[in-house]
């Protein structure tokens, strides 16, 4: 098949790409080589839209954080995923915290971050009464923002496939050649794809789509860069209202305790280079770090609340602290997206502008009048009030039968998840999708419920179900 | 809006009992909500014998027992609700629930008996490192798979804590083919039955390690092995004495928590031991009309004191709506001391209408050769001599009236330990 551009990889930043570029005449595949769209780095993070003092002035992490801050409160409107701007508070427990957090702030203001400001520990007790009363000092910045990650990328892919991205799963790309003025990817499954632009957005392995490209070493190196989680029970969530960052001292970077858009509590990460691509185990020393990194926040944090822990993988450069985006200077084509570790969430919104506008102008593209910015997450029976409720269950009986008692998600909500397209295809594509599993049971009564609704609606045999692909299998073979 | 005297969240062993309950003491406009497709909650995936012992003096499965209080319900024609999901609970006694036929529920009680039953600890919740791979699942969920689907969860199994579910299991995945290749303990006793271990673990071979945990788990895509460690006196992992064992599936059976959500979301007081709502003698929770019994207010291990401990619920929930229960009296509080963890009731209110109490109660550790002892005003009322007593079997101390009227206004009332030297 022949496209104008080919995407490589289906995380936060192809996904936002794709949207972008399906609102110009040109055709786009996405090629993802896992069976579902955010399910490497994007799924696993803290999912803050940062306000942007973090990042050095002057560089495209500092640029694009503050712009895609800026975005998020109209995107999460146009495309319906959980966002609210919570602020954030970077503690300092000690006296010389003052000048870094002094640094941050006057970094932010030349950034374009607005509202910053230094509090006292009285002010920062006022507003987190749980706060460890030790602290001296904090920098409180209002538009920071807490943001669902998958449910973003989520929404992201259904709206580019509305608007007529293709998405191929299962392509992981094994091949890439220049064949006259294009590029002719092949994937694992022996299948091609023909496009005039290549966009790199292979996250933790961007440098080893890029060697495929120019058949030498990548002009960059990943270092995936793990960081470990621990997710607390809804009961605890609102043990801190705003993102609770650490200030940077010579313990390192520290971990930040925020409430999720779900309303749950989130704790972490650590840092750990990790040499395997796809490890993602979280370890008993890096869950006793963040832990007990995480009390010095948070002093009464209730470990029983903690009701699971993950880990995902920072896609960090070797050569370079900034994202690397752009065309490259040698591949004709070949634009790569690069490094995009934190801020990389918040910033993927204006890098996907960017990068669709500069790839636009490079083919010459038109704008697409039929482009439809708008989608709509699937009805939540659990948020909606009674008269919706009534209704939505009138005209579809089946948001009616509650099969995630934890999170209250009906198998209404499980079959749409089924079908959007692309649509959920296992255990977790549903979890990401719905909720369903996400709450204080970890799936332990729904599992079974939910095992039966994929087979049925896919059509597959209940021992084809897995819980994330591949070999992921949940039954033996009957 | 609908209106009904008496709603019965729950139509598991709790729920079942509470409803004939209250229709023997004459209520009869009752409702019955169940989210599952059939009533007699987890007893109908507990398919081996053993239930009943205490009440009907027979050995019965699961949905045998079940059966008994189901035929009940339906010779009485109590009214219930199948695959109906209670998510709300607010106002006075405003009950909203979810189905595919009636849609939205909304329903006016005039008392409302708590009988959901409680969930199973998740792998989160005992923080174990490693891979998320599939191939792991809650003793129960795999008991769902195999005994109601008739599905096959895995080959070579490990399985953590040796509580009654796990040691079920255990048996259960062997006589399904499975190689059960260990049952990990991280105490140093088993919370489980004797005649559990005895039938489900040394009649197969089958090798239980105490004071052991499982640290880590490791496959990439399902289950491939599990790392299993000696645990010091704190219950800490002992990081040198670590093995490996190659497992399809590890199953866990760390402990039950009740399902308290509605109760919380409406303000009922709730006990940071138990999970439950903290009860009177009559099973009441600190909101007047809202009643709470089985495995939500603490985790039983014989389903017959379920039945009869819910079968009072309901009786006292018809009470209260005949105008028969003393709302005024005074109120006591039951302190545990010395090895007694808790106890339910955990109030008891005093008024002249003495009745015989029986209170159930759990104690911290494993001891030998004790009394259980009632202490009214620091003055022994009451005494039970137990040989041996462990946090896995649950104890019980029945009060006569006679003794119960010792109790006065003002009366330090406490349980204890004594310990015969």
């Amino acid at each position: 098949m022949n496209y104008d551009i080919i995407i490589i990889g289906a995380g936060i930043v192809g996904c936002s790409i794709a949207r972008e570029l399906s609102s110009y005449n040109g055709s786009v595949v996405v090629l993802e080589k896992e069976n579902d769209v955010s399910v490497g780095t994007t799924k696993a993070n803290s999912g803050i839209a940062h306000a942007g003092f973090d990042a050095k002035v002057g560089t495209l992490k500092a640029k694009f954080n503050v712009l895609g801050n800026k975005m998020m409160p109209s995107l999460s409107n146009d495309l319906d995923f959980p966002f609210k701007q919570n602020g954030a508070i970077v503690l300092g427990f000690e006296e010389e915290s003052l000048e870094i957090l002094k640094d941050l702030l006057n970094r932010g203001i030349v950034s374009g971050v607005e509202r910053l400001k230094i509090i006292s520990k009285d002010e920062i007790l006022k507003l987190e009464p749980n706060v460890n009363p030790n602290v001296k000092y904090g920098l409180l910045a209002p538009t920071s923002g807490i943001v669902s990650p998958y449910e973003m990328a989520i929404a992201y892919v259904e709206n580019a496939s509305s608007n007529g991205v293709r998405f191929d799963f299962n392509s992981e790309v094994i091949r890439i050649e220049r064949d006259k003025n294009e590029y002719v990817v092949t994937t694992a499954s022996n299948k091609t794809y023909v496009g005039k632009v290549i966009i790199n957005c292979a996250g933790v392995y961007s440098d080893k789509i890029h060697s495929l490209a120019s058949n030498k070493k990548s002009p960059f190196t990943v270092i995936s860069r793990k960081g470990e989680y621990c997710l607390l029970d809804k009961m605890y969530g609102d043990m801190a209202s705003h993102t609770l960052f650490q200030t940077p001292s010579k313990l390192g970077k520290g971990v930040l305790v925020t409430p999720t858009t779900h309303g749950n509590l989130l704790v972490g990460p650590n840092a750990q280079d990790e040499v395997d691509n796809a490890n993602v185990d979280t370890t008993i020393e890096g869950l006793k770090e963040i832990w007990d990194k995480a009390s010095l926040t948070m002093p009464n944090l209730p470990k029983r609340g903690v009701i699971t822990q993950f880990a995902g993988l920072r896609s960090h450069l070797k050569e370079s602290d900034d994202f690397i985006i752009g065309f490259d200077n040698e591949l004709i084509g070949f634009y790569d997206v690069a490094g995009i570790e934190s801020p990389g969430l918040t910033a993927a919104p204006a890098i996907a502008k960017h990068v669709s506008k500069e790839v636009a102008t490079y083919l010459n593209l038109g704008i697409n009048l039929h482009f439809n910015p708008i989608r709509k997450a699937i009805p939540q029976i659990s948020a909606l009030p009674n008269e919706v409720r009534e209704k939505l269950i009138k005209e579809n009986p089946l948001y009616g039968h509650i099969i995630c008692r934890c999170e209250v998600v009906s198998e209404g909500e499980i079959v749409e998840a089924i079908h959007r397209v692309p649509g959920a295809k296992d255990l977790d594509g549903i979890k990401r999708r719905t909720r369903a599993g996400m709450g204080r049971c970890q799936m332990g009564f729904c599992t079974p419920k939910i095992m039966e609704i994929l087979a049925r609606e896919l059509h597959e045999d209940i021992d084809e179900i897995t819980k994330n692909g591949h070999h992921s299998y949940m039954v033996e073979k009957r | 809006m609908i209106n009904h005297d008496l709603v019965i969240v729950g139509g598991g062993p709790a729920g079942l009992a509470a409803a004939i309950g209250a229709y023997e003491s004459g209520i009869k406009d009752i409702l019955i909500i169940e989210r599952e497709e059939h009533l007699g909650g987890i007893l109908n995936q507990c398919i081996h014998n053993g239930f009943g012992l205490h009440t009907f003096k027979e050995e019965l499965t699961g949905p045998e027992y079940a059966s008994r209080y189901i035929n009940k319900v339906l010779e009485y024609k109590i009214p219930y609700k199948l695959n109906t999901t209670v998510i709300d609970l607010n106002g006075d006694k405003v009950i909203t629930a979810l189905n595919e036929s009636d849609g939205l529920l909304l329903i006016q009680a005039k008392a409302i008996v708590l009988a959901c039953g409680c969930r199973e600890r998740p792998r989160g919740a005992i923080n174990i490192a490693g891979s998320r791979c599939s191939g792991i699942y809650s003793a129960g969920t795999a008991q769902k798979l195999v005994n109601i689907d008739g599905l096959k969860v895995g080959k070579e199994v490990v399985i953590l804590g040796s509580g009654d579910i796990g040691l079920i299991m255990a048996r259960r995945m062997t006589f399904e083919g499975a190689k059960v290749k260990a049952v990990v303990e991280l105490m140093s006793y088993s919370s489980g039955l004797n005649r559990n271990i005895v039938q489900c673990l040394n009649d197969f071979d089958i090798p239980l390690y105490f004071s052991h945990t499982v640290i880590e788990i490791k496959g990439k895509d399902r289950l491939e092995k599990v790392k299993i460690a000696k645990v010091d006196e704190h219950l800490n992992p002992i990081l040198d004495t670590a093995f490996e064992i190659e497992c399809d599936t590890l199953l866990l059976s760390v402990g039950l928590l009740p399902e308290n959500e509605l109760a919380r979301n409406y303000d009922v007081n709730l006990s940071k031991t138990t999970n439950g709502a903290i009860v009177n003698e009559n099973m009441m929770t600190s909101k007047e009309g809202i009643f709470e019994c089985g495995n939500v207010l603490h985790v039983h291990d014989l389903v017959d004191y379920v039945s009869e401990e819910s079968y009072l619920a309901g009786k006292m929930a018809a009470k209260y709506l005949n105008g028969e229960l003393n709302l005024k009296s005074k109120v006591l509080t039951v302190n545990p001391t010395n090895g007694i963890r808790y106890t339910v009731p955990q109030l008891i209110n005093i008024d002249d209408n003495y009745s015989p109490i029986q209170f159930k109660m759990r104690v911290s550790n494993v001891f030998k050769n004790v009394e259980i002892r009632l202490l009214v005003d620091d003055e022994v009322i009451f005494k039970k001599y137990k040989q041996i007593v462990t946090p896995g079997e649950m104890e019980t101390l029945n009060i006569k009236e006679d003794l119960v009227k010792k109790i006065k206004q003002g009366s330090k009332i406490e349980i204890t330990l004594f310990r015969r030297s």
